[in-house]
């Protein structure tokens, strides 16, 4: 790679684009279910966890691919678990310090960034072989990607399971009067399980190549 | 350089270590001032929730102030060993509750005062449900008898079953609720299943909540029995 590539040569902005759409890692990589199951019958927790994963992923990416020569390989699932463990640490603690509320409704998923397979996933399979600007382009378009799919369903959920959109009231009083009704099922984690697959399902017709022969 | 040795590895893993620990020493320092108080409006919050006064992060601390009028530390013979509001604020009913000897507890009495409504005695309760610790405030008629109103919180325990708790629907059959009998017979209140309305010594069980109820149930007893001299002398 020659120092002068631009920042967004055609590589770079594929790193950004690619997770959103082909290659993303919720409805393609399947990674990173059980954190969109669990934040996101509201807008606001969605939201706020695709920050905080963003931050996280990026920061990890980041850090990873700047310290990739020195890392003894013998160790490296625990320095790069060592990182993101203290990243994602701040993170917690920057939420409780600033956005209190929410992190009360997040509470224990903030400390399962940890476990979310995108990040140690983009860790190994990227970070370590790459320089630190792909690296970070790659942490934020693949945040971007996970954080697109819970708002999508966030969307949907918060919307016919609580008739409000990031709080505030959607769906007019009238239409209670009339007899409509919450679907109380959109606020339980199976149903946004549905909504993943639905997801999918929609993007695999319209996008013959990721079916699987 | 070998990177591959065990003296790099040895050496690599300690000093990333020692890195990430100041770090987030660094941070949580830093930051600790800002969580404590965000802690204490929620602590604000909770007490006035207990009188069904809602409010806000940003009007908790106005509307404690202007009508949480009083605050007290009683002992278990009914004798008040502080008047000081903030002392009172203080007490860590964690430490309180695990001295052996009821004499030694700290009993904080928070008193509010609204137009209208009267005067009433909140006071704070923890206890241990299924995963981990529960907690609430109960408020009670300034005949020290009757439950006015009563809020729990809860750390850990299972959404839609012992969570349930920390619901408005759980937390409304409390009022009028009363804790001594005819005789002023200190009762406490007793948890049964489906059939405690209108029963002014009982209340219900969370469905599927069984053992954060008798945690609860627990809770009530412990907690209140100790301010049983107080309550009797404040008619």
């Amino acid at each position: 790679m020659s120092d002068k590539e631009p920042l967004f040569s055609a590589k770079n902005r594929k790193l950004l684009k690619n997770p959103l759409g082909s290659d993303n890692p919720i409805t393609v990589q399947v990674l990173g279910i059980c954190s969109a199951l669990a934040v996101t019958a509201k807008l606001e927790p969605a939201i706020v966890m695709s920050l905080s994963v963003m931050a996280v992923l990026a920061l990890a990416n980041v850090i990873i691919s700047l310290i990739r020569n020195t890392i003894p390989s013998r160790i490296r699932i625990i320095v790069q678990l060592v990182i993101v463990a203290a990243l994602v640490i701040v993170v917690d603690q920057i939420l409780k310090a600033f956005a209190y509320e929410v992190s009360k409704q997040l509470s224990v998923f903030v400390g399962l960034i940890i476990t979310n397979c995108i990040i140690m996933g983009r860790l190994e399979a990227f970070a370590l072989g790459n320089k630190p600007w792909p690296a970070f382009l790659d942490g934020i378009g693949n945040a971007a990607g996970y954080g697109l799919i819970l708002i999508i369903i966030a969307f949907f959920r918060e919307l016919l399971g609580s008739g409000t959109l990031y709080g505030f009231k959607i769906i007019p009083q009238a239409f209670y009067d009339m007899g409509y009704q919450n679907n109380g099922l959109m606020i339980l984690p199976p149903m946004a399980l549905i909504t993943v697959g639905i997801i999918i399902w929609v993007q695999r017709s319209r996008n013959k190549s990721l079916i699987e022969s | 350089m070998n990177t591959q040795s065990n003296t790099y590895t040895f050496l690599y893993a300690s000093i990333l270590v020692v890195l990430v620990a100041a770090v987030l020493s660094f941070t949580a320092l830093q930051l600790k001032p800002r969580q404590a108080k965000n802690k204490e409006i929620e602590k604000k919050q909770d007490i006035l929730k207990a009188v069904n006064v809602a409010s806000t992060p940003e009007n908790a601390e106005e509307l404690y102030n202007q009508y949480i009028v009083k605050a007290i530390i009683v002992n278990s013979d009914g004798g008040i060993t502080s008047e000081d509001k903030n002392a009172t604020f203080d007490v860590d009913l964690k430490i309180e509750n695990s001295k052996k000897n009821v004499a030694e507890r700290k009993l904080p009495i928070f008193t509010f005062n609204k137009e209208g409504l009267g005067e009433k005695l909140i006071i704070p309760i923890r206890g241990r449900g299924m995963w981990g610790p529960i907690w609430g405030y109960i408020s009670m008629e300034p005949d020290g008898k009757t439950i006015y109103g009563a809020t729990f919180g809860n750390k850990g325990e299972t959404p839609g079953l012992g969570a349930e708790i920390s619901k408005a629907e759980f937390q409304k059959p409390f009022t009028g609720k009363q804790i001594f009998d005819e005789s002023g017979k200190f009762t406490s209140l007793k948890l049964v299943k489906g059939t405690a309305q209108g029963h002014p010594h009982q209340f219900d069980a969370v469905s599927g909540g069984t053992v954060t109820s008798k945690g609860l149930e627990a809770m009530l007893q412990d907690n209140l029995s100790s301010y049983e001299k107080f309550l009797k002398s404040s008619k």
